[in-house]
């Protein structure tokens, strides 16, 4: 009986894992506060049960309205769709050309104090908001239809694309820089020779997953006002035609699918 | 020629990395710069093509001084300074052919280098000069796609190709094995006397400096300590260089800049 017996006292050590918060009194107290605030929250939010029980059925009505979805306006369907594609790659094709001069701008290691300022406040500008409340501006601004969307996720591609490949641009390889300019090489030659053919597959990369994300978006911006398939989809519901707006679920649902398969492939193949 | 006279650099409030340098380098020669990591090579290098901002003092080449050159000025004598670069710093996505053109930037207009529509003469010279050093038939090829000793002589035709008055060389060897560098120095050594160009390179092999070179300075703590043939160049200088083995007070005190003087303090020129 020489070996290591696991019941004997003697060698038994205890091991626990060290908490998170290492204060017992800080951690209970947190523990205490959450609860505190839940129930506090539940309590006050007006949870009117009358009505939720109403709604149910009305619900229930909705969904069984929704089928059979019906898919013989099938002209309206594709209208409304053509357009947001065309929102879509517009906007995707602005946004990112014009994402590249804002990013050069906001990337500190190769733009001046002020211009990087510019370029970073453009960029926080332009994602402070969500798509749908800049359509919602600029609905207001040029009317009801496309150019509302267009503008909409045009800037919200600025804001999304310029912000990553801006970070990009503040990790490439210094000594290409430095090359560049050791030969005499112009700021915008440098840019072009040193700098763009670091960040060129990231930018088909981001091009493609904006693209995806901006025909996402085109479907949400539309129900505000912006054109496009969500317009036909808010029309639908607001003449209780439940049954057409649940066939345009089903193919922005399969829109949405197909061009997450082709970006994921596409952005594969480039990384 | 090259004059160098009383070279200041301080990084900040820092002790200066170059304490007040004198060096002059003429003709054909090939000139090795050999010191401890943090000694001020590097930065030494970089003072004369401005990459580094020099604090003061005075660099000439044949007779324009080039400190205090603005902008304009700075780009048209970078054009006569070629540099080869311990990592190569080709652009790896870019064929041989670009990079070796890219040597022209300094001369070309933005439009000729955006659509890489470069004059003929320069495309003759470029394969001319691949062709002295073995590289022509990957003109197409990417960069990457080349092995180190081919893609540093990718880095010295480059620089060949800005038609350099001198050529500066950081380390060119160091990221190279035993036998492709010492191909690489001879091809330097080479060079510099078919084109009649002084060469300045800093390098940490010793024995490479002295059967490759004509002439050895040696820095420690920005000050130079040796200058002298490869023949004068015996155990004693590299001692002082180096700081021997039995100073071990010296080796707490060298400040390990070696690598951080590239990266934190970049002009934005």
């Amino acid at each position: 009986m020489t070996g290591p017996d696991p019941g004997e006292k003697r060698g038994a050590r205890a091991w626990r894992k060290p908490s998170f918060i290492a204060n017992p009194l800080l951690r209970y107290g947190l523990l205490v506060l959450l609860a505190g605030y839940l129930s506090w929250a539940l309590a006050t939010l007006p949870f009117n049960w009358e009505r939720i029980g109403e709604g149910l059925p009305r619900a229930a009505r909705i969904f069984g309205g929704g089928f059979p979805p019906n898919f013989s306006r099938f002209d309206l369907l594709l209208t409304g769709f053509t357009e947001s594609l065309q929102i879509a790659i517009l906007a995707t094709l602005l946004g990112v050309l014009l994402s590249i001069p804002f990013a050069v701008m906001a990337a500190r290691n190769i733009a001046p104090l002020p211009i990087y300022l510019l370029g970073r406040t453009v960029i926080i500008v332009s994602r402070s908001f969500h798509p749908v409340i800049v359509a919602i501006l600029f609905v207001a601004a040029v009317g009801f239809g496309p150019l509302a969307g267009i503008l909409t996720l045009t800037l919200y591609s600025i804001g999304f694309v310029g912000k990553l490949l801006a970070e990009e641009i503040e990790e490439i390889d210094w000594g290409q820089v430095e090359a560049m300019r050791s030969t005499g090489a112009g700021y915008l030659a440098t840019l072009y020779y040193a700098v763009f053919p670091q960040i060129l597959p990231r930018q088909v990369g981001l091009s493609m997953y904006q693209l995806d994300s901006n025909l996402r978006a085109s479907a949400v911006v539309g129900i505000v006002g912006a054109g496009g398939i969500g317009s036909t989809l808010m029309n639908a519901f607001g003449r209780y035609d439940y049954d057409f707006a649940f066939a345009i679920l089903l193919v922005i649902i399969a829109v949405i699918l197909i061009s997450e398969g082709v970006s994921g492939w596409v952005r594969k193949r480039i990384w | 020629m090259l004059e160098i006279t009383n070279l200041i650099k301080r990084y900040g409030q820092d002790e200066p990395v170059l304490k007040g340098l004198d060096l002059a380098v003429e003709g054909d020669s090939v000139v090795a710069i050999v010191g401890a990591s943090g000694a001020g090579k590097s930065t030494l290098l970089r003072c004369i093509n401005r990459l580094v901002e020099p604090t003061s003092g005075s660099i000439r080449l044949n007779g324009t001084e080039i400190i205090n050159l603005r902008q304009r000025e700075l780009r048209r004598v970078r054009r006569k300074i070629g540099m080869v670069f311990q990592g190569f710093n080709l652009i790896d996505r870019l064929t041989v052919m670009e990079n070796v053109l890219a040597g022209r930037l300094g001369y070309v207009s933005l439009f000729q280098a955006v659509t890489r529509r470069f004059p003929a003469e320069d495309i003759e010279r470029a394969f001319v000069l691949m062709e002295r050093v073995g590289i022509a038939h990957y003109a197409n090829k990417r960069a990457d796609e080349l092995s180190g000793g081919e893609r540093q002589r990718v880095g010295v035709v480059r620089a060949l190709m800005q038609e350099p008055e001198v050529l500066l060389a950081d380390e060119p060897t160091a990221s190279l094995d035993p036998r492709t560098s010492e191909q690489i120095m001879m091809l330097l050594q080479s060079l510099a006397s078919e084109l009649s160009l002084p060469v300045l390179i800093n390098i940490h092999n010793v024995a490479q400096a002295r059967s490759y070179t004509d002439r050895i300075v040696g820095l420690r703590h920005g000050t130079m300590i040796f200058d002298g043939t490869p023949g004068e160049f015996e155990k004693e200088a590299l001692d002082a260089i180096y700081g021997g083995i039995e100073s071990p007070e010296d080796a707490t005190t060298t400040p390990e800049t070696g690598t951080e003087e590239r990266e934190t303090d970049h002009d934005r020129t």
